[in-house]
């Protein structure tokens, strides 16, 4: 059975269902408690947990990062809550030099079984410091896995799986998905790190992204499917560690591939997936494998510069016809 | 609680662990030079009190964890210092297995947890292992130490906040030996007593004569007590001095060398034994012997790390990941 509901609510089930089967998992960010969320995706959880385990913190990114870490190197397994990942740069050395490193550092002896979750990317107009991507910042450290969600049924799992794994795990969000409804079962499921999954299937382009951008992506291959192109569009879920397989059998069918990202164009998930693409199937393409980044500015505020910002139907549907040769 | 008696056989082994810790570090200082040893080292010479004087407050599973200054800690809660020599070699019997070195010993199994090397970064996942200890209401108390360096960082303040704010069971210990690598600490702020930083958080806080272990142990016993009776942190500015330059590639040009001799005078190791001979605790026969085993250890450990094997290359593809099957990406 499932029924629909919010994206907020399958991030509170997630972390609810995971709380009440082990007591050592606990949440702990900006508002999380009694306001219950900034977003609502905590909402009950302090009246069903108590302050104990639902702990909100005064705005010191660095500080709960690191205790978290701390706590989880001592046997706890906590679920960090940013605001937004643009406040996570200021506890950046406790995710990258602590959080990734411990288990390997100390040979073996430490694990730091923690969650890093919270929204990613643009939400509107924000402006340069609320509107970053570093999706691919995390993905090339080594020690972290990272994932990007973009429905409320592979949230509700990835998160689920994510607080279950005894390696360091980052899960994103989007501040424009909190709201969004989608079907999600009943009955319990886990999604596992690592599987991309195909949305749609298609014959002529492979088309690739991630997070809440895969809106763009869809409405663009519902356009093209009435010019009779036919899309097949991955959802990559996980970028550390990426689903090559998936990607390299669907280029080998369709013969081209385009990226779609929310992020800005050098050192991208997009550079590496290309790198991949042309080293592994570079006899299959039939055209250049393209990408759509963001501008390779900081986003700004005014409505017609955060529409340059951002990847649109148009600059997908164009790319599409571009490899297409039509 | 009251305070444990120091006696005869504290001091002997007082006197005897400062000493192969100094003999230790010596002896790494000189592998170091001949190139068995490599990367950064940082010496713990001429601050050993802070540690010998913190462990007898200890209890079996209170924690320690500090910065990169962090060989002899490990061995005092009781990791077997050949590991530790083979870790400072890099050998796959070291207590990383070769892949922590200097600046990044661990032992769980004692309680030690690191090992840090970006300065200030230790000081919430000190916080953060008491945080643990309090959640799961184990009565075990943190020790968590930092250089005077340290405090200058933004990690220090937000961690002494939240500390303060869920009364975490952990004693913050600033070793102050004096210098932040080569800056001294009335160059760093516009006042020199680093433990009132604690008067803005309201934690108890105060400075420390950190040559004699007696003081140090004073001191940490009333910090540890504070912590495990469920009245939170403790801030303790343990005034101490390093011999060695901050590493092995310091030429020291900021201090001169009679400052280092004013120190040596009060060298705790002096202290112990000075007391050790007052207090008739040893006749000089036994103390010889001592210094004896101490000689006859170090070259043990040197004899371990030498014999052991380098790690594998495709040993760097382990624990990175607890995950036994995580994908790598491999050029090909």
């Amino acid at each position: 059975m499932s029924r629909i509901i919010q994206f907020r609510q399958a991030v509170a089930e997630a972390m609810s269902e995971e709380m009440r089967r082990d007591e050592n998992v606990y949440l702990m960010g900006e508002e999380v408690a009694e306001y219950n969320g900034a977003y609502k995706a905590s909402k009950g959880m302090l009246d069903e947990f108590g302050p104990k385990r639902v702990i909100d913190t005064p705005i010191s990114e660095l500080g709960f990062s690191g205790i978290g870490v701390g706590s989880a190197m001592n046997g706890l397994r906590p679920i960090i809550e940013y605001m937004t990942f643009n406040f996570s740069l200021v506890s950046i050395d406790q995710i990258i030099s602590n959080a990734a490193k411990m288990h390997q550092m100390s040979g073996g002896q430490l694990t730091v079984p923690i969650v890093f979750r919270g929204p990613t990317g643009s939400a509107g107009q924000l402006g340069a410091t609320h509107s970053q991507s570093f999706e691919s910042w995390f993905a090339n450290t080594p020690g972290l896995k990272v994932a990007v969600a973009s429905t409320p049924y592979n949230v509700k799992g990835l998160l689920k799986t994510a607080i279950r794994d005894n390696d360091p795990v980052l899960i994103m969000e989007s501040e424009q998905m909190y709201g969004d409804k989608g079907e999600v079962p009943e009955e319990e499921y886990l999604i596992p790190l690592g599987q991309a999954h195909i949305d749609r299937e298609g014959t002529d382009v492979t088309i690739v992204s991630f997070g809440k951008i895969l809106k763009v992506v869809h409405a663009a291959a519902e356009e093209l499917a009435k010019d009779g192109i036919s899309c097949e569009v991955i959802d990559l879920l996980t970028v550390r560690p990426i689903d090559y397989a998936t990607i390299l059998s669907s280029v080998k069918k369709t013969n081209r591939m385009i990226v779609v990202e929310e992020a800005w164009p050098l050192g991208s998930i997009a550079t590496e997936l290309t790198y991949v693409v042309q080293r592994e199937a570079f006899d299959f393409l039939d055209a250049p494998v393209r990408r759509i980044t963001t501008a390779d500015t900081p986003m700004a505020y005014a409505p017609t510069l955060v529409e340059a910002f951002l990847p649109s139907i148009n600059q997908v549907i164009d790319a599409v016809k571009g490899v297409m040769y039509r | 609680m009251p305070k444990k008696k120091v006696t005869k056989a504290v001091y002997l082994k007082w006197y005897e662990d400062m000493l192969f810790w100094r003999k230790f570090e010596d002896k790494a200082s000189a592998l170091y030079i001949q190139q068995k040893i490599r990367g950064f080292l940082h010496l713990y010479n001429g601050q050993e009190a802070v540690l010998a004087g913190a462990l007898h407050a200890m209890e079996k599973g209170d924690k320690m964890i500090t910065a990169y200054r962090n060989h002899v800690q490990p061995i005092g809660l009781g990791e077997d210092p050949r590991r530790i020599m083979a870790e400072l070699f890099g050998k796959e019997t070291g207590t990383s297995n070769g892949k922590g070195g200097s600046m990044h010993m661990f032992s769980k199994e004692h309680h030690f947890y690191g090992g840090h090397g970006i300065v200030g970064g230790q000081i919430p996942l000190g916080a953060g292992l008491a945080f643990a200890d309090k959640y799961k209401g184990d009565k075990h108390v943190t020790l968590c130490y930092m250089g005077d360096g340290a405090v200058r960082q933004g990690a220090f303040h937000e961690t002494m906040n939240l500390a303060m704010l869920w009364s975490l069971p952990v004693v913050f210990v600033i070793e102050n030996n004096g210098y932040a690598m080569g800056t001294s600490v009335k160059r760093t702020a516009n006042h020199e007593d680093i433990y009132k930083l604690g008067l803005g958080y309201e934690m108890p806080c105060a400075p420390v004569e950190g040559m004699d272990p007696l003081t140090v142990y004073n001191a940490m016993q009333e910090a540890v007590d504070r912590a495990r009776s469920g009245e939170g942190p403790t801030l303790l500015e343990i005034r101490t001095y390093r011999y060695k330059g901050h590493s092995m590639s310091d030429a020291q040009h900021y201090r001169t060398k009679e400052e280092v001799a004013k120190y040596q005078e009060q060298d705790p190791i002096l202290i112990v034994k000075k007391e050790i001979e007052d207090k008739k605790y040893a006749t000089q026969k036994q103390l010889a012997e001592i210094d004896e085993r101490v000689k006859s250890l170090v070259k043990e450990c040197v004899d371990f790390a030498e014999n052991s094997e380098f790690p594998k290359p495709e040993d760097l593809y382990k624990n990175v990941y607890s995950q036994e099957d995580y994908p790598f990406i491999i050029n090909n």
